[in-house]
C-alpha cells in the first residue's frame, strides 16, 4: 500500500503551505488530499497530508519535509493507532417523489440534512473515509449535483499529543534498502 | 535614550552585528533606503555590474573564508539576477545570505513596477527565505538567517524586505537568543552509529574513503588525513572535495565520477565498504546508480538526514557534523584494530597498479597547436598549491580538478552541482576578496568567460586583482565533446568562433585589466609568468587551444561506471587486472 496519512505540525507563518506544496511538486511526491487548520496552539498550525507514494520512500518524505524550517513535527497515522475522518456536503438530486429515499440512505450514515430546495437537498457527513465513499455511492442513483470534502484529518488515539511526540525529534531517517532512486540517464 | 532607527538602518546594523565585513549588491528603486546607511557603515559594499556577479562573489568569497557570503539588490529584475548564484549555492551548500528590497508592502501582489515574488521564486532553492513587511522583524529576521546559512548543512538564505519597511522606524533591538521550533541540526553522532562504522571498517578487505565537499565545509581535512593513515584505505575526493584531502598522498587515488581516474572510480565500483563522508551519490559520481558498487556496504556521515538513503541505502547511517563524526571514529576504529587489523596489500596492489597503469594524461596536438591540458596544468605548477583555482563549468572545468594539484582545502573553487557556467569570474573576485593576500586564478572557458566577465571591471575598480586564464577553445568544448560523441559530431550551435571575436586582450583592457595572449606552447610558461607577477591589476590571458582536445576517462551518462573509457573506444585493459 503506497498511500500514507502524515500529520505535520507547522508554524502558522506566511507561506508555510507554499513551501510544503512547492517541496511535494518539486521532489514529485503525489499528494491526494491536504487539510490545514488551526490547533490548541496559535502559533501552531496542523496539516493533514495523505500521500500516494509511488517510487519513493515514506522516510525520505519526512526527511525533507523536516528541512522546511517552519515544519515542527511530522508524524505518520497508521490505520491502528488513529483516528481519521472526512467531512462532506452534498447537494443531490431530490425530487418529491424521491426525497423519503434520499432521507434514509443520508440517515443510514449519520448524515444530516443542512438545506432544502423543491428539487434538491444538502447533506452534511462526517467519518471514515470508507463511510463516505460509501455514502456517496448510496447517493449516486439519485443525481449528484455537487460535492465538497474536507481531505481527511487524523488524530492519534490514547492521550499523548503529536506535540509531546514530535517536538524534541531531530528527523533522522531511517531508510529502507529497497527505496533507492531508480536509474535515470542525466 | 531611545534607540529609534529606520527599517533600513536596522538593517545595516543587524549586518554589522552579524559580523558581515564586505558585501556584494547594486542598488535599486526598493532596497535604496538602505544604501543610505550603507553610505555610512564600515561593511565594505563592492558594487558589481550584474547582480548574478554580486551572488557568485558572495558564494566564492564564502568558500573561501568559511564565512556566509553576503550579496544585496533591488526588488523585481535585481532579485531574479540573483536566482541563479543562489540556486547554484543551494546546489553546493554555501553559506549565504542576499538580501533583496521589495515593493511598498501596499503595493506587493498589484504587478507593481519592479515587482516580482522573490519569495515565492526562491522557495525551492533556499534553505529558507524572508519576506518582512514590518521593520520590528527586520534584526530578528537577519540573525536567523545568518544562524540557519551557516550552521547544519549550509546553504543560502534570502531576506526580501519591502521598501516600507526600510523607510519606517524602528526600535533596535539585537535578538538576545535564536528560537527556531522547527529548526535543529544535530552535530554530534550517535555514539552507537560510530560503534557500528568502526566494526564494518575492522572487517572490511576493500574499504574507500569516498570524500565530498562536506568535510571542506565542516573544517575536517586534517581528521581526515588521520583517520585515512590510521585506516590505509584509498581516499577518493569528489569534483566538491578537492583539496580536502592532499593530492600528493600516496594514499590519494583522485577524483571518482564521470571523467574521474580510472583508480578513483574502479576502487568505489569494486570496493565492499565505502566510508562516505559528507558526500551525497551524486549522478555524476555513482553512474547507474544500480550497478554502482553493488558489493560494497555503505557507512554515510552526513549533516543533513534527508541525505541518507536518499539514492543509495546506507547500512550505517551517521547524521551529524563529518569533523565531529570523524573524530569518534578514530579512537572507536584504534579500540577495534586493537582486535584485528584487516591486511589489505591485496587490495592495495589492485589500485595501485590501476593509479600506476592509468594515470589521468593527454596528448599535445598533432597539428602543434597548443593542449588546453598542459596549460592548465602548468598553471597549477606555477602558481603552487597555496594559490586558490576557480573555474567556470565544462571542459576546462575538468580538466583543472585533473590536471592542478590540490595540497590544501579551500584552494578549488566551482560550480559543482548546477554547474553554472559563467561561475568563474565573479567567484574568482569574491576569493580574492576573501584572500586578498593570495595568487587566485579563475580557470575559464570561452564560454563561460562571455558570460560574466563584466565583474572584470568591478575588479579593476576596486583593487581585485584576479588573474583569469581563457582556455580558448573557440567552442562550447564540452557540448562539443558530447556532439562528438553521441551526436555524429554534428556540432549544432557550439562554435563561439571567440578566436576571431571578440579579442579578449583587447577587451580585458578596455576593462581595466592586463590581457595578455598565448598561441604557441612555448609561450605557455612565460606567459603564466608574466600574469604571476602583475599584482596591481586583474590580468587576462587569452590562451589559444586546440579545439578537439578532449576530457577523459568518461563513464557516459546513464551508464555504468564499469563502463569507464580511457580514451575514445577504449575501455582499460581489465583482464590483466586481477579484481
Amino acid at each position: 500500500m503506497a498511500t500514507h496519512t502524515l500529520s505535520v505540525l507547522v508554524e502558522n507563518s506566511p507561506g508555510v503551505l507554499a513551501r510544503v506544496a512547492s517541496l511535494f511538486s518539486r521532489r514529485g511526491y503525489n499528494i491526494d488530499s491536504l487539510a490545514v487548520g488551526p490547533t490548541e496552539n496559535s502559533e501552531i498550525s496542523r496539516m493533514t497530508i495523505v500521500l500516494n507514494l509511488e517510487g519513493h520512500a515514506l522516510d525520505q518524505v519526512i526527511a525533507q519535509l523536516f528541512k522546511l524550517v517552519n515544519v515542527i513535527g511530522i508524524s505518520e497515522m497508521t490505520e491502528a493507532d488513529s483516528i481519521k475522518r472526512e467531512a462532506l456536503l452534498v447537494k443531490v438530486k431530490a425530487k418529491k417523489s424521491d426525497r423519503e429515499k434520499v432521507l434514509e440512505v443520508s440517515k443510514k450514515f449519520n448524515g444530516v440534512i443542512v438545506d432544502e430546495t423543491d428539487d434538491s437537498v444538502t447533506i452534511e457527513a462526517t467519518g471514515p473515509s470508507a463511510d463516505i465513499e460509501a455514502l456517496l455511492n448510496s447517493l449516486e442513483q439519485f443525481g449528484i449535483k455537487e460535492l465538497v470534502q474536507s481531505g481527511l484529518i487524523a488524530l492519534e488515539r490514547g492521550s499523548i499529543t503529536l506535540a509531546d511526540r514530535t517536538l524534541s525529534t531531530s528527523g533522522v531517517a531511517i531508510s529502507d534498502p529497497n527505496s533507492a532512486t531508480a536509474d535515470y540517464q542525466n | 535614550m531611545s534607540n529609534q532607527v529606520t527599517g533600513a538602518q536596522a538593517l545595516v546594523k543587524s549586518l554589522e552585528h552579524a559580523g558581515v565585513d564586505v558585501m556584494f549588491g547594486i542598488p535599486g528603486g526598493a532596497i535604496l533606503p538602505a544604501y543610505d546607511p550603507i553610505y555610512d557603515s564600515k561593511i565594505r559594499h563592492i558594487l558589481v555590474r550584474h547582480e548574478q556577479g554580486a551572488g557568485h562573489a558572495a558564494t566564492g568569497y564564502a568558500q573561501v573564508t568559511g564565512r556566509v557570503g553576503v550579496c544585496i539588490a533591488t526588488s523585481g529584475p535585481g532579485a531574479t539576477n540573483l536566482v541563479t548564484p543562489i540556486g547554484d549555492a543551494a546546489m553546493d551548500s554555501v553559506p549565504m545570505v542576499a538580501i533583496t528590497g521589495q515593493v511598498p508592502s501596499a503595493a506587493i501582489g498589484t504587478d507593481a513596477f519592479q515587482e516580482a515574488d522573490i519569495r515565492g521564486i526562491t522557495m525551492p532553492i533556499t534553505k529558507h527565505n524572508y519576506l518582512i513587511t514590518n521593520p520590528d522583524d527586520i534584526p530578528r529576521a537577519i540573525a536567523e538567517a545568518f544562524h540557519i546559512a551557516s550552521t547544519g548543512r549550509p546553504g543560502p538564505v534570502l531576506v526580501d524586505i519591502a521598501k516600507d519597511a526600510l523607510q519606517k522606524m524602528t526600535e533596535l533591538k539585537w535578538p538576545s537568543k535564536i528560537n527556531l521550533a522547527g529548526y535543529n541540526p544535530k552535530t554530534k553522532p550517535d555514539s552507537q552509529a560510530i560503534r557500528d562504522a568502526a566494526a564494518l571498517i575492522a572487517q572490511s578487505r576493500k574499504p574507500v574513503l569516498y570524500i565530498g565537499g562536506g568535510v571542506i565545509k565542516a573544517n575536517a581535512s586534517k581528521q581526515l588525513l588521520k583517520l585515512a593513515e590510521l585506516t590505509g584505505a584509498p581516499v577518493v575526493t569528489t569534483l566538491m572535495a578537492r583539496g580536502a584531502f592532499p593530492d600528493s598522498h600516496q594514499l590519494h587515488l583522485g577524483m571518482p565520477g564521470m571523467h574521474g581516474t580510472v583508480a578513483a572510480v574502479t576502487a568505489l565500483q569494486k570496493s565492499d565498504l565505502l566510508i562516505t563522508l559528507g558526500a551525497r551519490f551524486d549522478d555524476r559520481v555513482t553512474g547507474k546508480l544500480s550497478t554502482f558498487a553493488v558489493n560494497a556496504k555503505i557507512i554515510h556521515a552526513d549533516i543533513d538526514p534527508a541525505e541518507i538513503g536518499k539514492n543509495r541505502f546506507a547500512d550505517v547511517a551517521i547524521v551529524g557534523d563529518v569533523g565531529e563524526a570523524i573524530t569518534a571514529l578514530i579512537p572507536a576504529l584504534e579500540a577495534e584494530f586493537k582486535k584485528s587489523k584487516p591486511d589489505l596489500t591485496q587490495w592495495w596492489s589492485q589500485m595501485g597498479s590501476l593509479r600506476a597503469k592509468y594515470p589521468v594524461g593527454y596528448d599535445h596536438p598533432a597539428d602543434g597547436s597548443v593542449s588546453p591540458q598542459y596549460v592548465i596544468e602548468r598553471i597549477g605548477a606555477i602558481s603552487g598549491p597555496d594559490s586558490i583555482y576557480v573555474a567556470g563549468v565544462g571542459q576546462h572545468q575538468m580538466w583543472a580538478s585533473q590536471f592542478v594539484k590540490y595540497e590544501k582545502p579551500r584552494t578549488w573553487l566551482n560550480s559543482g552541482g548546477a554547474g553554472t557556467m559563467g561561475y568563474a569570474v565573479p567567484a574568482a573576485m569574491g576569493a580574492k576578496v576573501g584572500a586578498p593576500d593570495t595568487t587566485v586564478w579563475a580557470i575559464d572557458g570561452d564560454g563561460c568567460f562571455q558570460m560574466t566577465n563584466q565583474e572584470l571591471v568591478t575588479c579593476a575598480l576596486n583593487n581585485i586583482p584576479i588573474k583569469v586564464a581563457i582556455i580558448n577553445n573557440e567552442s562550447l568544448g564540452m557540448v562539443r565533446q558530447w556532439q562528438t560523441l553521441f551526436y555524429n559530431s554534428r556540432y549544432s550551435n557550439t562554435s563561439l568562433e571567440s578566436k576571431r571575436i571578440p579579442d579578449f586582450v583587447k577587451l580585458a583592457d578596455a576593462m581595466g585589466c592586463v590581457g595578455l595572449r598565448c598561441d604557441t606552447t612555448g609561450d605557455v610558461d612565460k606567459v603564466i609568468k608574466e600574469a604571476m607577477a602583475i599584482n596591481d591589476q586583474p590580468v587576462v590571458v587569452d590562451f589559444s587551444v586546440f579545439r578537439d582536445a578532449m576530457v577523459w576517462p568518461m563513464v557516459a551518462a546513464g551508464t555504468s561506471n564499469d563502463d569507464i573509457m580511457v580514451a575514445r573506444e577504449t575501455a582499460p585493459d581489465w583482464d590483466s587486472q586481477e579484481l
